[in-house]
């Protein structure tokens, strides 16, 4: 976000110590140690043998892999740093998972687009720009654990150097497109492309 | 402050200089904070402001609030904030800020938990999550007050009850710690203990739309007792107050 001169400052206000991290958190975000919840309905109850995942649209070849299949392909661990845009951030963390470089490899797209989809209907659209070159996962453990329902086990994209609403929980696929569609939130009043380090949260920023 | 912020049409997404102009205690630990920013435009009933505060070395921390006032209030609006202790920005508002008082907003935003006039309504709060389904239930009062709209409102005590004389019999408040035997006064509607299936299933509506406001555990646990009680899940729209300070 642009800064704008002169600068407000708030009367009395001081902050808290800005301990180490600080210089790590992007505007506007503060740093929590636990993780909290954000999810729009209740929270869907997906077992992993309903599980799978599928890339589909514009490819030369659908895929689609059940849980016990998506087991076997080649996992890494992910150490990052998560922005949530209701302003926390969590540092230092580490999820597991597939990266999505090797799963859209396998389906060659033919767009530049994609709508992450979720179990109970959540969408998020990404360009693929956004989704390759090690930077997007599907994961299916944090901390060494299993993920947890909450945090969208069994599988969730993580997306980190992005707002953390495009990291789909409950993922169950990724459609490939020619074109930006805006999903669930960037629909409903947050920026389509979500860069915590711009600071762009909603629609005008 | 002329010309320190200049604003456009595009006035919601730019930071803007407010007033406080009127500081409420609503409880012991929730304040009422009436702001005009220079460019003011209409919420819908829902939706939420950004505040920012700067410190003299640039430091700074931004929080989300609901909006807790009708639009219908021009020119106006109004955030309850609960005080967290060891909070950076709810511990601001309520130890320095004064009336008079300036503070930078920008807003409002998110168009997902928000009320367009749907009905029937139901709304389920817990503790300061109530904030957004006033601004709905105060808005319905005053454009639409045979729409059926009803409120079950979890607080912990008498006192910690936010909106109290407010609340008429459209509102259910169950006070989850308050002792058995003390008299509950200027409260229409209110019952001991947790929100129940029971209750849910007696106050909702066979159709339409419930909200639901409040910590993750109360959202997750009122949600699936609505979804128990006959609502489908794209009839519950959530709104989880994270731990924000």
């Amino acid at each position: 976000m642009a800064s704008e001169e002169p600068r407000f400052v708030s009367r009395g206000f001081i902050g808290k110590p800005h301990g180490p991290g600080a210089d790590r958190l992007p505007p506007g975000q503060y740093l929590e140690r636990g993780f909290p919840v954000l999810t729009a309905g209740p929270t869907p109850h997906v077992e992993p043998s309903e599980w799978s995942f599928r890339i589909d649209g514009m490819v030369d070849e659908e895929l689609e892999w059940s849980w016990d299949e998506f087991g076997q392909l080649p996992a890494e661990d992910v150490p990052c740093g998560i922005h949530c845009v209701t302003k926390w951030s969590k540092l230092d963390t580490t999820f597991r998972g597939v990266s999505v470089d090797l799963l859209l490899e396998a389906a060659r797209p033919q767009g530049a687009f994609s709508m992450a989809h979720s179990f109970g209907g959540y969408t998020t659209n990404l360009p693929l720009a956004e989704l390759t070159g090690g930077r997007a996962w599907v994961v299916t453990e944090h901390e060494g654990a299993p993920l947890p329902r909450e945090h969208g086990g069994p599988a969730r994209l993580l997306v980190p150097h992005l707002y953390f609403w495009k990291s789909a929980k409950w993922v169950r696929g990724l459609r490939i497109t020619d074109h930006d569609e805006p999903g669930f939130w960037e629909a409903n009043g947050y920026n389509n492309h979500g860069d915590p380090w711009k600071e762009e949260r909603y629609w005008t920023d | 402050m002329d010309g320190l912020t200049a604003v456009s049409q595009r006035a919601p997404g730019r930071w803007q200089i407010a007033e406080v102009e009127r500081i409420r205690v609503e409880t012991p630990r929730t304040k009422t904070f009436r702001l005009r920013p220079p460019m003011w435009i209409p919420h819908l009933p829902g939706q939420h402001y950004d505040v920012r505060l700067t410190a003299p070395d640039g430091y700074r921390a931004e929080r989300s609030y609901s909006i807790a006032s009708s639009p219908l209030d021009e020119g106006v609006v109004e955030l309850t904030v609960d005080r967290l202790d060891g909070g950076e920005v709810s511990t601001y508002f309520h130890d320095v800020l004064v009336e008079g008082d300036q503070v930078e907003v920008r807003g409002p935003f998110a168009s997902y938990f928000v009320w367009r006039g749907e009905e029937p309504v139901l709304l389920v709060g817990g503790g300061s999550g109530v904030v957004p389904l006033m601004c709905m239930l105060r808005h319905r009062r005053r454009t639409a007050p045979d729409l059926p709209m009803r409120l079950l409102y979890s607080a912990r005590t008498r006192r910690e009850v936010i909106y109290a004389d407010e609340l008429g019999d459209d509102a259910i408040v169950a006070l989850t710690r308050e002792l058995e035997g003390v008299p509950i006064e200027g409260l229409p509607r209110v019952q001991l203990g947790r929100i129940f299936p029971g209750l849910l299933a007696a106050e909702g509506f066979d159709s339409g739309l419930a909200f639901v406001c409040g910590s993750d555990g109360f959202v997750e646990s009122i949600s699936q007792m609505l979804l128990a009680t006959g609502y489908s899940p794209d009839r519950i729209r959530t709104e989880r107050f994270g731990p924000t300070g």
